[in-house]
């Protein structure tokens, strides 16, 4: 970050005093102007070249995308990235509020509910894959559970339908996920003044409204974390659907990173690959330039600070 | 006290000459994917015949072939090549021969006579601008229907010849409350038994055709077109549960008479074996259709280039020892799958493996997997098209055959 320097006689002895901070983070910088930078501009060249296994130098231009615009699973990749995007964001963030409200309200053993809430979260997305896979097989889960109790016409068979399969990967994500969100935001209510309760409770403002118009603008930094945290989860999801439903059925569930790892490791074309994975760091950009701003732009609150 | 650290010296320098005339021994270092109990019975096989030989065998296991190929490749492009390396017969090293990077075995292959103890079409596979590349090691069979002979028997059926029969047999196996058909819901388990549906209905030509070939006119001819509907009218004879299935679970619903029926790879015998089953006894084997062709996959080790002496020695002994025909029986058996030479007695052998053995004898019914035909890319273009019309009931078979013209054109 550019941070104003103050008149220029003092710059020599602050950068004097600077020197330690400076080197001791330069290998992290190094390591992330090379690693990481030089990684995207290769996977970005490697996109343009006609590479299938190993690297190729020649120059195909936008082939690769043309090939990847025009490919019907990436198309399905790309819907189910929205789908699920938007229902994934929305239930943790609604979820994720409600609970870490509940939490909030000093509820007796508010311990073990944490714990509850988050304990899904410290699983990996491979292990919810596979009990929610189970759980949602019509053979073996909820249906046959449901239907062994009597109710033989109930029918629950999401995971095996293509059109409904993504919800099911939603249910699963939210399950996973909403205890993040409610650890973030929770931190965020317990550092709300007591003072402001005090006073709407005097006002006469009733709580829900307090939370609405009052609590929640104030928490707007954990949001928007809680967003951005979130929202990258969204653009890699690639383990879930792996363990949970393999892209399947058919290609119903696929999602872009299910892509692009098959295309490298399995089917040996690195290009197209690369061109996905280039669509995908365009995205995270497209969904961190505006966090970016608003923390760090001309009309953030953390200017001057 | 000098003279101890002298003595340590001296017992220093007597390891590393020690470890140097090693170094001149025979020591391969084997990268492969057969993890599995029946599979990492099978390659030790190999390795106690080569220590038997006086080599030094050093085992790298990487579990799934994605990952193993993944970690190999890399190795031998970055110049730290395993001594010996494990692909599935076909076009998956075609890049690394390419860029020179494999030994080449025209001496071994001669010495051996392999034109005339392997299949042409695995000769073809292993040979890149008319040299040898690579030591094939067995046959897998890849369009075998596997059945449950006490439910064919108790509900008084017998075992369908073509896929047509196997289609009509659907509503009378459901009656006597079977699933006709244990399938499971991946990809690749649909794209194989499109594969053999293909080959059952189409015959070797128009296989070959529309996956090696690329031909346009082939897709388009009412040949494919049926194809496409006996697949389809497959669909009928799933459960509800397929999607996402493995397919040993599928295999395990053929051994506790859930299922009547499975199209599968050989190596689906392993699961019958380990459930103490006999092959024609408590289960079947049979491949539909008249022209009855043996679809071929496998495995081959390829040598890449190597610097060190022992290491070059090892892979001399190891060309020809993978190849010899007591290996080849004892590997095979473990295996699942049958010898690629064709000269070996499988007397000892099942009556699957005794069955294929001998279709594979008859160069007509020598048909290529679709890796041997078509690029990983290309193959892989084809599974999502063929995947897509499985899970998709209500697709016309019009708008199947244009997805597979547009994933032949599109994919390299």
């Amino acid at each position: 970050m550019a941070i104003a320097l103050p008149a220029a006689t003092t710059r020599p002895r602050r950068f004097a005093r600077r020197l330690p901070a400076v080197l001791a983070l330069a290998p992290a910088a190094l390591v992330v102007i090379v690693v990481y930078l030089g990684c995207m501009l290769w996977t970005i060249r490697i996109s343009l070249s006609s590479t299938k296994l190993l690297p190729v130098n020649d120059f195909v231009g936008l082939d690769q995308y043309l090939r990847l615009f025009s490919n019907a699973r990436f198309q399905v990749s790309v819907e189910n990235l929205v789908i699920f995007g938007l229902l994934f964001l929305l239930g943790t963030l609604v979820l994720g509020f409600l609970l870490a409200v509940f939490i909030d309200q000093r509820v007796r053993g508010e311990g073990v509910f944490r714990t509850i809430y988050l304990y899904p979260h410290a699983m990996s997305f491979v292990v919810t894959g596979l009990v929610w896979q189970w759980f949602l097989n019509p053979g073996l889960g909820l249906q046959k559970l449901v239907r062994d109790a009597g109710f033989e016409t109930f029918t629950f068979d999401w995971i095996v339908s293509k059109e409904m399969v993504v919800y099911t990967l939603v249910m699963a994500g939210i399950w996973q996920s909403a205890g993040l969100v409610m650890a973030l935001l929770l931190a965020g209510l317990r550092g709300i003044d007591e003072d402001i309760w005090k006073a709407t409770r005097i006002d006469g403002i009733p709580t829900w409204r307090t939370y609405v118009s009052i609590v929640l603008p104030m928490l707007r930094p954990m949001v928007v974390t809680a967003v951005v945290l979130q929202s990258i989860a969204v653009v890699k999801v690639y383990d879930l659907v792996v363990a949970m439903t393999k892209g399947g059925p058919g290609t119903a569930s696929e999602t872009p990173a299910k892509f692009v790892m098959d295309h490298l490791f399995y089917r040996n074309n690195v290009g197209l690959a690369t061109a996905c994975a280039t669509i995908m760091l365009l995205t995270v950009i497209a969904v961190l330039t505006p966090w970016l701003y608003s923390q760090y732009g001309p009309n953030s609150q953390r200017r001057g600070r | 006290m000098p003279s101890i650290r002298n003595y340590a010296l001296a017992a220093g320098l007597l390891l590393a000459g020690v470890s140097f005339a090693q170094a001149q021994e025979m020591k391969a270092e084997v990268l492969h994917w057969w993890t599995s109990g029946g599979e990492s019975a099978a390659v030790k096989v190999f390795a106690d015949k080569f220590k038997a030989a006086g080599g030094e065998w050093i085992d790298t296991a990487i579990a799934i072939g994605e990952n193993a190929r993944a970690a190999g490749i890399n190795r031998i492009v970055g110049g730290n090549p395993p001594t010996m390396m494990q692909f599935n017969t076909g076009k998956q090293f075609d890049e690394i021969v390419a860029n020179g990077f494999v030994r080449q075995l025209d001496d071994v292959a001669a010495a051996g006579k392999w034109q005339e103890i392997l299949p042409p079409a695995i000769v073809d596979m292993i040979t890149r601008d008319g040299h040898i590349y690579a030591v094939p090691v067995n046959i897998h069979g890849e369009n075998w229907l596997w059945y449950n002979t006490k439910v064919f028997a108790d509900a008084g059926l017998q075992p369908p010849k073509t896929f047509a029969e196997l289609v009509s047999l659907g509503p009378k196996l459901k009656d006597a409350g079977v699933i006709p058909l244990a399938l499971g819901g991946q990809p690749w388990q649909e794209r194989l038994t499109f594969g053999a549906v293909l080959l059952s209905d189409g015959g070797p030509e128009l296989y070959r055709k529309v996956l090696a070939d690329k031909d346009l006119d082939a897709v388009k001819s009412p040949e494919f077109h049926k194809v496409a509907e006996t697949f389809a009218g497959m669909r009928a004879l799933v459960d509800q549960g397929s999607p996402g299935r493995n397919w040993n679970d599928a295999t395990g619903m053929l051994i506790t008479g859930k299922a009547a029926m499975q199209v599968m790879g050989d190596w689906a015998k392993g699961e019958f074996i380990a459930a103490g089953q006999t092959a024609g006894k408590e289960y079947g084997c049979v491949v539909l259709g008249d022209a009855g062709g043996y679809i071929m996959g496998g495995d081959v080790f390829v040598f890449p280039n190597v610097e060190d002496e022992g290491q070059k020695a090892a892979q001399l002994k190891l060309a020809d020892l993978l190849l010899a025909p007591e290996t080849q029986i004892d590997f095979n058996m473990k295996k699942g799958s049958v010898p690629v030479r064709l000269d070996v007695d499988v007397a000892k052998m099942d009556s699957c493996a005794q069955e294929g053995m001998a279709s594979l004898r008859d160069p007509k019914k020598q048909i290529e997997s679709i890796n041997m035909l078509a690029s990983p890319d290309l193959a892989g273009a084809l599974e999502d098209v063929v995947t897509e019309f499985w899970n998709t009931p209500d697709m016309p078979v019009d708008t199947f055959v244009e997805n597979y013209m547009a994933a032949l054109e599109a994919a390299g």
